[in-house]
Formats: C-alpha cells, sequence, structure tokens
C-alpha cells in the first residue's frame, strides 16, 4: 500500500504540493505514481524564473517503462529546482515526499491549494486506479 | 484473473508485482526492474516463462513438415539431436507469423512459440498438418524457466546436482539435453550464457525455490523486456507481425534460401521483395542526450521522405542512455532524428545490437 501524506495536497494525476514556512510551496510526485512509474531514470523540470500557472505541463519524469508529464498544482514562479535529480533521479522512488521532490514555487495565489484534493479525497481517487 | 504459472505462489511470495500480459498473471518485477537487470548482467537471473507455449512435432512426415512450414530449414539439425534453430514462421504474403525455436528431440521436434500468438499459431500449424503425417501434441504440463547471466550455468549445477553436471558441461550453445520430463537447453532471450529449461509443473515450485536460495535473483518481465532489446533481439509484435517481412525485421539470416527447391511458406513474396530490393530495415537507435526513445516514435531519415518508426525503445541501464529498435528506409546514414514530444532529437544510427555478455558493442 503506498503511503499517502495527510499534511499534503494532491491532484488527481499524482503530483503533490506542500506549503512551506517561507511561504514557497513544494511540488512532487506521490509514492502511489513512483510506485506505477517504476525505475526513474530521467526527471526535466521547470527553469528556475520560469512562470507556470495552474495546470500548465511543469516537466517530465520518464522511468524504464514509461514518460509521464507533470503538471503544475498552483500557479507562480519557479525559484528552486532539485538538480540532485539529475544524478540520482532514483530518489523519486527512494523518497517522493522528501528527498525526491521537483521544484519550489513562490505562489502568485496560495487560495489555489485549497481547491487541490486533500489527502482524503486522494486516497479514495487513486484507490480507483 | 488471468491463467496461472505452476510458480504464481512463488512470485507472489517474493513480492512480485503480478500484472496481465497476454491472458496470464506474470510478475512485471520484485522491487527494481533495474537491478534485476544489473543481476543478470553481472551475476544470474531466472525469469518464469512457463506461459509459452511448447509443442511436440512427432511422426514420420514431421521434418518434411517443418521444412514446408518454416523460412529457416530444419534439415540443418540432421544428426545432430539437441540442436536448436531460430526461425520465423511466415503466411503466404511473406508476414511473420510468430518467431519460435525448434530443436530437435530425435525423433521428433519441439518448438516453443510466444504465448501471445499461440492460438493463431496452432490453428496456422494444424491448417499446414493437414498433408503430412505429423502429428502435434500441446504440452501445458511442462513449466519453463530460464536461467540467464555469467553465472548461470555454475548456478544450475549447484541446484541440479552432480547428475546434470556433466550434461550441462557439454552443453554448446543452441544444443538442449533431455531427460523424462526434463529439457535444458542453452538458450535464451538477453545476451548472456544462460539456460532455458522446461520441467514438469509440479516440479517447478521447488527448482524455482532452490535457485533463489542458490542467489539467483527472481527477474521480471521489465527487465525481460530491457535485457533483450539490448541484446538486439526482438519481440513480436515489435519488430515484426503478420504484415512485416522478415527482411525488414533483422531477420534475413534466418532464411534458409538453399536448396532452392525447398518452397517453404512466403518464400515467394521475399524473392520478390529481395529482387526489387528492399525499402526498409532494422536498425538501432542510440540517444545520448536526456531522454526515452519510446515504441511509436516517428524516424526521420537523410534521403527518404518517408519516416522510419521506433518498434521497441527504452532505457539501456547497461548503457546509461536510451536505445531503440527502428524500421528505417534503407537510406538511413549513421544519424538519424527522432520526434520526442514535437521536438527533433539526433540519434545515432548502429547495428541493432547493443550489448553482449555484459558489455556495449556499439
Amino acid at each position: 500500500m503506498s503511503e499517502i501524506r495527510n499534511e499534503l495536497k494532491y491532484l488527481s494525476s499524482h503530483e503533490w504540493a506542500r506549503l512551506e514556512e517561507d511561504g514557497t510551496v513544494t511540488v512532487g510526485i506521490s509514492d502511489h505514481a513512483q510506485d506505477a512509474l517504476g525505475d526513474v531514470v530521467y526527471v526535466e523540470t521547470p527553469e528556475v524564473g520560469a512562470t507556470l500557472a495552474a495546470g500548465d505541463e511543469a516537466g517530465v519524469v520518464e522511468s524504464v517503462k514509461a514518460a509521464s508529464d507533470i503538471y503544475a498544482p498552483v500557479s507562480g514562479e519557479v525559484v528552486e529546482v532539485n538538480e540532485a535529480l539529475e544524478d540520482a533521479p532514483e530518489t523519486v522512488n527512494s523518497s517522493p515526499y522528501d528527498e525526491g521532490w521537483f521544484y519550489r514555487v513562490k505562489p502568485s495565489d496560495t487560495s489555489e491549494l485549497d481547491k487541490l484534493l486533500d489527502a482524503d479525497a486522494y486516497r479514495a481517487e487513486s484507490e480507483e486506479d | 484473473m488471468g491463467n496461472r504459472t505452476p510458480l504464481y505462489d512463488a512470485h507472489v511470495a517474493m513480492g512480485g508485482k503480478m500484472v496481465d500480459f497476454g491472458g496470464w498473471d506474470m510478475p512485471l518485477h520484485y522491487g527494481s526492474q533495474l537491478e534485476e537487470h544489473n543481476k543478470v548482467r553481472t551475476a544470474a537471473g531466472m525469469f518464469d516463462v512457463s506461459h509459452m507455449t511448447v509443442v511436440d512435432i512427432d511422426g514420420d512426415g514431421a521434418r518434411d513438415y517443418l521444412r514446408h512450414l518454416l523460412a529457416n530449414d530444419v534439415a540443418k539439425l540432421d544428426g545432430k539431436p539437441g540442436k536448436a534453430l531460430y526461425t520465423g514462421m511466415l503466411n503466404e504474403r511473406g508476414g511473420v507469423i510468430d518467431d519460435l525455436i525448434v530443436y530437435l528431440r530425435d525423433p521428433g521436434y519441439r518448438v516453443v512459440v510466444n504465448c501471445a500468438t499461440r492460438e493463431k499459431d496452432l490453428a496456422w500449424m494444424q491448417e499446414q498438418a493437414a498433408d503430412f503425417d505429423v502429428t502435434l501434441a500441446e504440452r501445458p504440463e511442462l513449466a519453463m524457466v530460464a536461467i540467464q547471466g555469467p553465472e548461470a550455468l555454475d548456478k544450475a549445477k549447484e541446484v541440479l546436482g552432480i547428475e546434470w553436471t556433466a550434461a550441462i558441461d557439454s552443453l554448446k550453445p543452441f544444443q538442449s539435453v533431455a531427460r523424462g520430463d526434463w529439457f535444458v537447453a542453452r538458450t535464451g532471450y538477453t545476451g548472456e550464457d544462460g539456460l532455458e529449461i522446461m520441467l514438469p509443473a509440479g516440479d517447478a515450485d521447488g527448482f524455482w525455490r532452490a535457485l533463489e536460495k542458490a542467489g539467483v535473483a527472481p527477474c521480471g518481465l521489465g527487465a525481460r523486456d530491457t535485457l533483450r532489446l539490448e541484446a538486439g533481439m526482438n519481440l513480436y509484435g515489435h519488430e515484426m507481425d503478420d504484415d512485416t517481412s522478415p527482411l525488414a525485421a533483422n531477420m534475413g539470416w534466418t532464411i534458409a534460401w538453399e536448396p532452392e527447391e525447398r518452397r517453404f511458406i512466403g518464400r515467394e513474396p521475399l524473392e520478390a521483395e529481395k529482387a526489387a530490393g528492399k525499402k526498409l530495415k532494422l536498425v538501432g537507435l542510440v540517444l545520448e542526450e536526456r531522454g526515452v526513445l519510446r515504441a511509436g516514435q516517428v524516424v526521420r531519415v537523410d534521403g527518404s521522405d518517408e519516416a522510419g518508426i521506433i518498434t521497441s525503445g527504452t532505457f539501456s541501464p547497461t548503457l546509461g542512455h536510451s536505445i531503440a529498435l527502428a524500421r528505417v528506409p534503407v537510406s538511413v546514414g549513421d544519424s538519424a532524428q527522432v520526434e520526442i514530444r514535437k521536438k527533433l532529437v539526433p540519434v545515432k544510427v548502429v547495428k541493432p545490437c547493443f550489448v553482449r555478455n555484459g558489455k556495449s558493442v556499439i
């Protein structure tokens, strides 16, 4: 059974978003997503400074098995990307919620977080998969 | 619920992630496809291939029947009991119904065909058998385990014990030896040394668990696919199918043109194709930048407006970047471009074989 963290918000396309203490939002993919993809071999993150709208394609994660687009859960400017994934993409498999994060944005509208799925709603959706 | 092989319980007990494969519940991986892949390249791994279809062919007409049915010539096996031959089974248009291995059992033959094509294969083989003194007998009571990797033969001997040691030591590549219902062949689908073992279903679970105790890693269909692709081996439904000529699938070497009077099924359209000059061929592609080549992506080559297509693509764990097999116009040079998510990406064009015995050959 895959782990779903209660403090995170989710998209039904399996991205998670976490509001940090400094007001930025960190984005990654869920444990369920990494398990379904299998061994991750490449992660394409957005560029620092890029402006993303909620729902935009923000990158791609490629596993041995398949390629999967990553969508932005919230709008904002990209302030940091996880460069460690370039050399160690398997971190997405081993630590999807911590070391395996993809990028951080300075959100333009934090109320967008309220429109995302909470852990219970995401759990219900991913069990239907 | 799909069909289950005699090893289903062992797969679940060993943490196999079970998926549907052609109507069978098969393990995709047991945790990490990459680790399983690397284990086969560096030590030894094992695969449950019991879903494949084994057919024994007997009768006075068996040899003539197979010389008519198959594009390669079983006369090459004459006087060499246990010897194996890889071949296509073609339709009258010269397309590939299936690819298979045929073994000389002496007397009789044994063929192993793909599970996904089982029904059409058997129907075709029965239909063609009508004019020959031959019987076809499926052997669903047999399980099949492939043990592959540089340590595969040593591990197999360790588990099978002293009475098999001499027999395995004397097995040359593409040879087999039978004892009772056990059938051990030095064949495989990974580009490594190894064995494919057919055995009674009731013996399979114990054999599998003993191999695991001896340090042979259970491997799923995921690793089986990346290993065969690195080895440049075809997968039915990808590199060839009913509408693809073996000449466009790197199977020209499996067609026995001599003797000329052997009129095997599909010979005429292939002769016509050869005389006209073939238009498509199978090549290997290597992507050295980031990204992964996938089946279905379009390939652009110099000297032709016709597009090629990737038939199988993956990340190569051994090489550390992506590789693919592609069917492209014969004008292709030593580079090409692949459309990946609307972008044209340059790739190197190589012979369709990337890794042999653990080492890069590109």
